[in-house]
């Protein structure tokens, strides 16, 4: 690990001016980042440790019935909220199903919507990385691509973003509010990941020394609690992060649905809302067939970054089967197995 | 710049001068404290080895700076025995077979203790399994180690029956 300065401010103002200097990085919970410094792949001159910032660890519904989260949040404590929970269902089994619970107990809800890519050759210093160093070239092109984007990537990069929580926000319309040095701004989530294009060292909207305070999440998101799940596909069941990941969400009235809101996790490197897979089920029966129909409007713009063109007919059987277990309703409480393929819950279709 | 840090470890409070902010709070109880019972496996918040009690939560102490932790009350391995008294989830592991090569164990223990107290699992073996999915143990001995969470979290809700009596 390099060396580096520490410091610890008392304000959000003392933080955004300590953080504005060149290669000053953010700490919070520093789950990610300590290991990325641990690997010399992010190599900070100061670390500016939030942690302890005040009035940011809160959970609080506003006025107009918004949830408000702060940025300092535990993982943990917020899937284990029982309001949030009750009124965000597939958000607390996303949380549920990232990481360990060592680590959630430690992650803060900022730093999960800032943690980097966990593509390998981003993460070893000996292969060729644009993120980690623009205009080295990508040595994942031609290499091993399981956990690499099928939807957005570009010739530079085609990593994905590894979150769990993002997916089912991404698809709830949750806003990230922001302050910095010209004063607080927020950001819908849908916008504050970038996608690579030419500048994939940079993952977010974020200018430099700005800083997440709060997530928001709008209160008529909790009109889908009954019918909201995420469903994770990853190559052990519990403590890996998703090669292909759903959140669906239904908002019925009778036996039609009113509203459906999708959104896909490691495909791309944002967490990926598919809104015409959304657009076919306006107005539709809950049945095999429109979502079916959903799933191939979601992956109808994806083409393989490399030998992963399965992660697109998975994809589309993950969004197929997150909508039928949103259908068949929100269980009472997150199963032992959170967004496990392998919990058997009834009305799954187990092949789809 | 040195930092200088005070902790409560295992009931006693220490205090420390870190002479650079890079110490880990892994590092600070095996090479500082000499507290060697928490192990350091990949040291990357991969194995779950480093798992320590930090004011009532299990953490991976690898992935912590100590400086971070100013303040902090840590219950460590060492922390558990009452002289040859064994904790509850010590005797468990014992009698259920949780471990070969031991490595991992003081890491299973302190995220036993952990998953015991958040509440979540109860006795439900794969809730179990599933919020002890933080710690590998190469030998092997998960079924061991099930049973022996199991075991304990039952023996322990005695206690606090009777002790609420």
């Amino acid at each position: 690990m390099n060396s580096f300065d520490y410091v610890r401010p008392a304000t959000i103002q003392e933080a955004v001016a300590a953080a504005s200097e060149p290669g000053a990085a953010y700490l919070a919970g520093g789950t990610n980042l300590l290991d990325l410094m641990k690997g010399g792949i992010s190599r900070p001159r100061r670390l500016v440790d939030v942690g302890r910032l005040p009035g940011l660890d809160r959970i609080e519904t506003l006025p107009g019935g918004d949830m408000r989260i702060g940025a300092l949040v535990r993982n943990s404590d917020l899937a284990h909220d029982l309001e949030f929970a009750r009124r965000f269902p597939a958000v607390a089994e996303a949380l549920l199903s990232g990481a360990s619970a060592q680590l959630r107990n430690t992650a803060t809800v900022g730093g999960n919507l800032l943690q980097r890519t966990r593509c390998p050759y981003f993460y070893d210093p000996a292969s060729a990385c644009n993120k980690r160093e623009p205009g080295a070239g990508c040595d994942a092109h031609g290499g091993d691509t399981r956990l690499h984007a099928i939807l957005g990537w570009s010739d530079c990069c085609i990593a994905t973003n590894p979150s769990d929580f993002c997916v089912p926000l991404v698809a709830l319309d949750a806003v990230v509010e922001i302050e910095g040095r010209v004063g607080p701004r927020d950001v819908p989530l849908t916008s504050f990941h970038r996608l690579p294009g030419e500048a994939p060292e940079r993952d977010s909207v974020l200018e430099p020394g700005e800083l997440i305070v709060a997530v928001r999440l709008p209160a008529e998101a909790a009109g889908f609690a009954p019918h909201a799940r995420y469903l994770k596909v990853r190559e052990r069941t519990s403590y890996a992060f998703a090669l292909v990941s759903a959140a669906a969400a239904l908002r019925m009235e009778g036996a039609t649905i009113a509203e459906a809101r999708i959104a896909l996790g490691g495909v791309a490197m944002k967490p990926w809302r598919a809104r015409s897979a959304e657009a076919v089920l306006a107005g539709a029966a809950p049945d095999r067939a429109a979502f079916g129909r959903a799933a191939e409007a979601a992956l109808a713009d994806a083409t393989p970054s490399g030998a992963n063109a399965f992660k697109i007919e998975l994809a589309k059987r993950i969004v197929t089967r997150a909508l039928t277990l949103a259908a068949a309703g929100t269980p009472e409480r997150v199963p032992a197995l959170p967004a496990s393929p392998f919990a058997v819950s009834s009305g799954v279709l187990l092949d789809a | 710049m040195s930092f200088s840090l005070s902790v409560t470890v295992n009931g006693v409070a220490r205090t420390v001068v870190l002479p650079d902010p890079r110490v880990t709070l892994l590092d600070l109880l095996r090479e500082r404290l000499d507290l060697t019972g928490t192990k350091k496996g990949c040291d990357r918040g991969q194995c779950g080895a480093c798992t320590v009690i930090v004011d009532g939560r299990r953490i991976n102490s690898c992935l912590a700076l100590a400086v971070s932790y100013d303040g902090a009350d840590i219950l460590t391995i060492e922390g558990l025995a009452h002289g040859d008294a064994l904790h509850p989830i010590q005797a468990a592991f014992i009698a259920h077979d949780g471990f070969q090569c031991g490595f991992c164990t003081p890491g299973q223990i302190m995220s036993a203790i952990g998953l015991i107290q958040e509440g979540q699992a109860g006795d439900d073996p794969e809730r179990v399994r599933e919020g002890m999915s933080g710690n590998l143990c190469r030998c092997g001995a998960y079924a061991g180690i099930t049973e022996a969470v199991l075991d304990a979290q039952q023996k322990l809700a005695e206690r606090d029956r009777k002790e609420a009596a």
